[in-house]
């Protein structure tokens, strides 16, 4: 199976895509922080398909009887004001984590692609009025113009998202504008043209591809950044509205009690530093194998 | 002088304020093999760069097989004339397979069998099949030079722009990509245009020479003439001087 992978003379083109696939792959598995990183990541993945079996109780059933228990053998980290089990509510809370985040960049990054791509391969004045539009939305502290569309959207986590989104794009579109720029002028793409290639076609097929990998690493490493918004406007009371287990919601309602019962507030806390954290190895990982810069053998 | 496969005519070439070609008029005969020498900086690749529509900035007129010239690349040009050129490293797509690189200008131009049209233009390049589904960085500087050339032949053009199209190469290699060039202008009665500082390849591969300074042809000549060092030109016989006197490969 890896000597099909390596092969160096692949006789199809899914045995080439995959032998290069497979290259990046084993790269990364020689980083330890990317390990642990991607390890955290699909942690938190597995913990979101399988919640229902994974979590003893119910994320959002109350038990007033039981209300602020310290962490025990019946609840691991504790229960909160309500008496709901935080262990529960944490591992169901990653599902809304793992949402925000694939939208923010499902949104984000296509839109920061073809921006910073488009301004980049045309220049002039598109790129002038592009990136103007872009320095805005970069000159705005990225949580209070969050704050601003998620008080005229009003509060909830679609509405947190797409506010996210809009604040996260500009980034990628720098990115792939100043890549993009590098080889606007390359014979490569002097080449496709000459075939009679419409500009359209030069930016998606062959532009695009060579930008993705420095966004594919920007996008992890702003993920710990995406979380971390959201869990703020959660905090704020603007993100997933109760009885949702948002991490930074809950962290919101554990603030009334920190002094006496520090578990409420500390738990959903340690699982944003401890998802913060796998995006960031894992994007380091990925920028050490995927950059261009450093990578000669891609 | 409709019948010429390239007609020049008072072009001139600027970037911006700067003109770096000068008045040229020059013909290239239908399946004729015509150089543009001189030294780096006198505007011959500059003038292959107006031809294809990559300098935009020109006045005067061009016309390739009788159809005169817009000044942006178009795809009924592209049908007519492809441009190979100098460094095979920057010219392939580095996250491209050599499949994906030659069926491109298939796709482009809605052409069918493209499996098939591939599998013969490897074969007419002289690479190997097991080449097909490897990255650029999986081969050499002449293999990815072959697969320059395969590209440009993909849509069947009457016309090829050579831009230096060894210069990059190792000396062994050149010798393989001229005799390929060679082959395939008999094989296919192509024309070419030819952009090179190396006299002892034009003697080799093409039929007349212009040599070029400073942006301005100073004389067209037959290749018999620079074989026999009967150039007219003052300048000419000092490029002559300089590669040598004489012809035999650097």
């Amino acid at each position: 199976m890896i000597d099909w992978l390596l092969d160096d003379s692949p006789s199809s083109r899914l045995q080439a895509n995959l032998g290069r696939a497979w290259h990046v792959f084993a790269a990364l598995l020689r980083n330890p922080l990317a390990v642990v990183g991607g390890f955290i990541i699909l942690v938190l993945i597995v913990m979101a398909i399988f919640a229902p079996l994974l979590a003893p109780y119910s994320p959002i059933g109350q038990d007033l009887a039981n209300r602020l228990m310290p962490p025990s053998a019946a609840h691991w980290m504790g229960t909160d004001e309500l008496g709901r089990d935080i262990y529960s509510r944490v591992v169901y809370g990653a599902r809304i984590t793992l949402m925000i985040v694939t939208m923010v960049a499902v949104i984000a990054a296509p839109i920061g692609l073809v921006v910073g791509a488009v301004s980049g391969y045309f220049g002039g004045w598109t790129d002038r009025v592009l990136m103007g539009v872009t320095d805005i939305f970069l000159s705005m502290p990225k949580l209070i113009l969050a704050l601003a569309f998620v008080a005229a959207l009003g509060p909830g986590i679609e509405n947190a998202i797409i506010a996210i989104a809009i604040t996260a794009w500009p980034a990628y579109a720098r990115i792939a504008r100043a890549e993009t720029i590098t080889f606007r002028d390359a014979e490569f793409i002097a080449a496709v043209r000459l075939q009679g290639a419409s500009s359209a076609r030069v930016i998606l097929r062959h532009v695009l591809p060579l930008c993705a990998s420095s966004t594919i690493i920007r996008v992890t490493l702003d993920m710990a950044g995406i979380i971390l918004t959201a869990a703020g406007l959660g905090f704020l009371g603007l993100g997933a509205q109760p009885p949702l287990p948002e991490w930074g919601a809950m962290i919101s309602r554990g603030r009334n009690f920190i002094l006496d019962q520090w578990w409420v507030a500390t738990m959903p806390g340690f699982a944003i530093i401890l998802v913060s954290l796998g995006f960031c190895f894992l994007g380091d990982g990925l920028r050490d194998v995927l950059d261009p810069k450093q990578g000669d053998k891609q | 002088m409709t019948d010429a496969a390239i007609h020049l005519e008072h072009l001139t070439v600027s970037y911006g304020d700067t003109t770096v070609v000068h008045d040229v008029s020059f013909d290239v005969a239908e399946g004729e093999s015509f150089a543009l020498v001189g030294e780096s900086g006198s505007g011959k690749s500059t003038i292959l760069k107006a031809i294809s529509g990559l300098a935009p900035e020109w006045t005067g007129t061009i016309s390739v097989e009788g159809k005169a010239r817009g000044h942006s690349p178009d795809r009924a040009f592209a049908e007519t004339c492809q441009m190979v050129f100098q460094d095979p490293y920057g010219s392939l797509h580095p996250r491209k397979t050599v499949d994906t690189c030659l069926a491109e200008p298939l796709a482009i131009h809605g052409i069918g069998g493209r499996d098939s049209r591939v599998k013969d233009m490897l074969a007419a390049v002289g690479l190997d099949q097991r080449f097909r589904f490897r990255f650029p960085h999986q081969l050499s500087g002449g293999q990815r030079q072959r697969v320059a050339i395969a590209r440009a032949l993909m849509l069947e053009p009457r016309v090829l722009l050579l831009d230096e199209p060894t210069s990059a190469l190792d000396v062994s290699v050149q010798a393989e990509i001229l005799n390929l060039l060679k082959k395939l202008r008999r094989e296919q009665g192509l024309t070419y245009l030819m952009v090179t500082h190396n006299l002892p390849v034009v003697s080799f591969l093409c039929d007349r020479l212009a040599v070029m300074r400073h942006g301005r042809v100073v004389e067209i000549a037959g290749v018999d003439a620079l074989k026999s060092g009967q150039l007219s030109q003052p300048y000419s016989r000092e490029l002559y001087a300089a590669s040598g006197g004489t012809l035999q490969s650097a």
